[in-house]
């Protein structure tokens, strides 16, 4: 702030408290020229006005909301460029990127300085730090039996996931079930936290209706895909389908077995397990071929940091074991 | 029956006029201390490093944000306590909303808090979630927003509402990659604005709004 603001800020602050501590003083005075406890002279309706001082315990109170003034603002940030004999702030000040944010808390961490913001973090890290150090140390697949680190992985999983896939993890239409053992990118505890950590992008399916040739290309490989888990079709579209689906097996495989099954990270679902992640009627499966589908899960690093992520890691993965 | 009195108090008691001057004189020194140097101050004149001005889509729909009164039930400030950092992400500054008319800050939260929640959840939820809310989020009492996914776009007046925003933000620096001061949008964002929103549906351009939230400090 520029040293005129400052000043501008410091006079008209002091200025209204002086200001007021002389308002009061003056209205403390008799002008009326009547006998403090007196008639004023003037009846209405049998009231009459006494000419009475402002109530003492009035007037005293507004001296201490005076004095409390000139005490608040001798402590805290109030005049103008003025830190406050405490130097506290509520956070840090003039942040123009988070690397600035980062370099600020770790000057004030490292100096004392009274940052409230940056205080109440440091108290939690020594809280909680510890216990998130202790769990990054162990592996995914250890933490997965840990009651207590499921118990910490739940919690972060029901803020921050549930959303998209449920509180329960069984997710819903177009946001994959965590809790079976169908994975669109694996489920091994390194696929899982990758997922977390880097999000995922569908390689996306295309809108198909076109290259399939039309409306009855989509019903046909529809049919097909249908078989593919054991439900009974139309014989006939099934098998044209089946001509058809060569096109897809570049990512559902030649078997319709998904991209997982190839090792391959297309987030292409398995076909055959009669688990969708979409509708499974007929009409949403072709709405699926007809105009595509691109799934996509966000990246979390930057906003959970990858301690949590690792417990949320441990508890997606225990929902899929025995 | 009354008697003459030489009494001051008297002269502002019985005069409205006096009184209604020295009521608005009074009250205008917490705004004179308040408010007027925040418009001289560089944090809240200057952009944070890495914000940029709303698309033509974006802004769209920000106006649908308003339209349909977002803001009633969600916030876009977090505070900077640890608590709602924990959840939402960085505590806004206000570099990050030099450009922002009006701002869209909130008072309440009957939903989260939305000022950092682009790239948090994927187009394809937002759509689900603004088409029913309780599809992917069975406890949520947040109303059906379903007709943006009917209505389309014609944009017949995007273009003068960047403009519009070129006029407002006139004194808020924005700067090319040299350093220079431009306007927020050029003349070919301008030009191309109706072109950029036209046939798009209101929840395409909700959604690009709200993905674009809290882009600048995350």
């Amino acid at each position: 702030m520029s040293s005129f603001w400052s000043i501008w800020i410091t006079v008209l602050s002091l200025g209204t408290l002086v200001g007021c501590y002389l308002l009061l003083r003056w209205c403390l005075k008799n002008f009326a020229g009547v006998e403090e406890g007196e008639s004023m002279g003037h009846t209405f309706d049998g009231i009459e006005e006494l000419n009475n001082p402002l109530p003492k315990w009035w007037s005293t109170f507004f001296l201490i909301t005076i004095v409390w003034g000139f005490g608040y603002l001798l402590m805290y940030p109030g005049l103008g460029n003025f830190k406050g004999l405490f130097g506290w702030t509520s956070s840090n000040q003039s942040i123009m990127n988070l690397e600035d944010s980062k370099a600020q808390a770790a000057n004030a961490k490292e100096n004392n300085l009274i940052v409230q913001y940056d205080m109440e973090v440091k108290a939690a890290d020594a809280k909680f730090g510890p216990i998130f150090d202790a769990f990054a140390a162990r592996s995914i697949e250890e933490l997965a039996t840990d009651e207590e680190a499921l118990k910490v992985g739940q919690r972060l999983f029901i803020q921050n996931c549930s959303q998209c896939h449920g509180s329960d993890a069984r997710g819903t239409t177009g946001f994959p079930n965590l809790a079976d053992k169908d994975w669109l990118y694996g489920g091994s505890s390194d696929a899982i936290k990758h997922s977390i950590m880097e999000g995922r992008k569908a390689q996306g399916m295309i809108a198909w209706e076109t290259m399939l040739g039309g409306d009855q290309g989509v019903k046909d490989v529809a049919a097909y895909v249908i078989s593919l888990s054991g439900r009974e079709v139309n014989a006939d579209a099934a098998k044209s389908g089946q001509e058809k689906f060569a096109m897809c097996a570049g990512c559902h495989g030649v078997d319709g077995k998904g991209s997982v099954a190839m090792g391959l990270p297309l987030g292409a679902p398995n076909l055959t397990d009669n688990i969708w992640l979409y509708s499974p009627s007929q009409k949403g499966i072709e709405q699926s071929i007809r105009y595509g589908r691109a799934g996509v899960m966000p990246a979390w690093k930057d906003i959970l940091g990858e301690q949590k992520v690792h417990v949320i890691s441990a508890y997606v993965y225990s929902l899929s074991q025995d | 029956m009354s008697i003459k009195h030489e009494n001051k108090h008297e002269k502002v008691e019985k005069s409205v006029g006096l009184f209604f001057i020295f009521t608005i004189f009074a009250i205008s020194i917490g705004g004179l201390v308040e408010i007027t140097p925040l418009f001289f101050q560089k944090e809240t004149t200057q952009p944070v490093d890495n914000l940029r001005p709303y698309t033509a889509l974006e802004m769209e729909g920000r106006d649908l944000y308003i339209r349909e009164g977002c803001s009633n039930c969600h916030s876009q400030m977090i505070r900077p306590f640890r608590a709602e950092t924990e959840r939402y992400g960085h505590y806004s500054v206000a570099g990050e909303h030099v450009w922002e008319h009006p701002f869209l800050w909130g008072s309440k939260r009957t939903g989260p808090d939305l000022a950092r929640v682009g790239g948090r959840y994927s187009d394809d939820w937002h759509i689900a979630h603004l088409t029913d809310p309780r599809s992917v989020v069975p406890e949520s009492n947040m109303p059906s927003y379903k007709w943006l996914n009917e209505n389309k776009l014609d944009g017949a007046i995007t273009a003068k509402k960047l403009e519009t925003f070129n006029f407002l933000t006139r004194n808020r620096t924005h700067k090319d990659d040299q350093g220079n001061a431009i306007p927020l949008y050029s003349a070919k964002d301008i030009s191309g604005a109706q072109a950029a929103v036209k046939g798009k549906t209101e929840m395409d351009a909700l959604v690009a709004y709200l993905q674009s939230l809290g882009h600048a400090l995350k």
